[in-house]
């Protein structure tokens, strides 16, 4: 199967992109540049899990990517709101 | 414009709710699609207080065919900007660029700015309905002019259309 | 060694896929500013991410050979998800750059 072998080269690939996104996360400078290197990393998340989905042949990781999208999302917007005026809740 | 009410104040959002349910729970049962039709129908008018004034959509087909416009332009997008994003970055121009709306909802230019951070290289920053302007910021614009006025003629001039404001 | 279309299909979207999700990332670590870096996690990284997604729900359907239609539901909420997280993320840094310049720094 051709995809038993291209499967562990994008693994590697979303690999290298999680520890970009880490390199910014820990390099910042602003907060916001920390607050967009979490959400890209947790979009890549999403794409490991996926890959980990057909790596391993099962459909048990859906649930786990899904929620990951949408917890990604609602912790992205609370943090930029944080930031936004300091009151996340309005 | 007046806010609908009735059993089916959201008929597109209640479809896409329903179809949604079906998706996730994977089982195309008699069953699974009552429960979704149920949980379309229960949300929208939970949720009728949150919502904002929405126009009514007057060209469908002209809504699909902008769809798959804009499907198309993310993927011309996506590698235009991976060919900036690799190529030597003293080389980008990156700008502001201050885009008139000639949309009065809300709501549809919401859309407009959302299509617009998802196309080539710009993402909206900034809605002002009340001086009718949009900030978008622009990754590689050499000229500002032309980037707004391929704005307003791919994206905009069919969402006028298509709701008729 | 017989390859089959779905499995050239996977293969290619997997790559493609994998390919941008790097390049969005390589945007956020190496241009210059935060408006600039905005522009490659919310493009590259969400298509990436939707051709995975694409990719598994082939894989799926013909490896159990029913339609798979679940993954959809990732790709759709992350291309609604996206614009509105760089809207607000734009946002923020304009107030928190207003709010440098005006010397009440909270960095």
């Amino acid at each position: 199967m051709l995809t038993g072998f291209v499967l562990p080269l994008a693994l590697g690939l979303v690999g290298l992109a999680m520890g970009l996104n880490l390199f910014r996360l820990l390099k910042g400078p602003a907060l916001e540049d920390r607050i967009l290197a979490l959400d890209t990393l947790t979009i890549n998340a999403i794409a490991l899990v996926m890959l980990a989905g057909i790596a391993l042949g099962t459909k048990a990781y859906f649930e786990a990517a899904l929620i990951l999208a949408m917890m990604g999302f609602v912790g992205t917007v609370a943090l930029a709101k944080y930031r936004l005026g300091g009151d996340i809740i309005e | 414009m007046k806010l609908r009410t009735g059993l089916l104040p959201q008929p597109v959002m209640t479809l896409l709710i329903t179809f949604l349910w079906v998706v996730i729970v994977s089982r195309f049962t008699l069953g699974s699609l009552v429960m979704g039709a149920l949980v379309g129908l229960a949300v929208p008018l939970l949720v009728r207080a949150f919502w904002v004034d929405r126009p009514v959509m007057r060209r469908p087909l002209l809504a699909l065919g902008l769809l798959a416009r804009v499907l198309g332009d993310i993927v011309v997008a996506n590698i235009e900007v991976a060919r900036l994003v690799l190529g030597p970055t003293a080389r980008l121009r990156p700008t502001w660029l201050d885009l008139p709306l000639e949309l009065e909802s809300p709501y549809v230019a919401t859309i407009l700015c959302s299509i617009v951070s998802l196309t080539p290289g710009t993402v909206s920053v900034d809605i002002d309905m009340a001086g009718r302007r949009a900030r978008i910021h622009a990754l590689n614009a050499p000229d500002p002019e032309a980037a707004i006025a391929t704005i307003k003629r791919r994206y905009e001039a069919p969402l006028k259309e298509i709701f008729r404001c | 060694m017989p390859v089959s279309p779905a499995d050239l299909l996977v293969s290619l979207l997997l790559l493609v896929g994998s390919g941008f999700a790097l390049v969005g990332s390589i945007g956020l670590a190496r241009l210059p500013d935060f408006m600039t870096r905005l522009h490659g996690p919310t493009k590259a990284t969400t298509l990436g991410v939707g051709a995975i997604v694409i990719a598994d729900m082939v894989h799926t359907s013909v490896t159990t050979g029913r339609l798979s239609l679940q993954e959809l539901a990732i790709s759709l909420f992350l291309f609604i998800t996206a614009p509105v997280s760089a809207h607000v993320l734009a946002k923020a840094a304009l107030a928190s750059q207003a709010r440098r310049a005006a010397g009440r720094s909270s960095d």
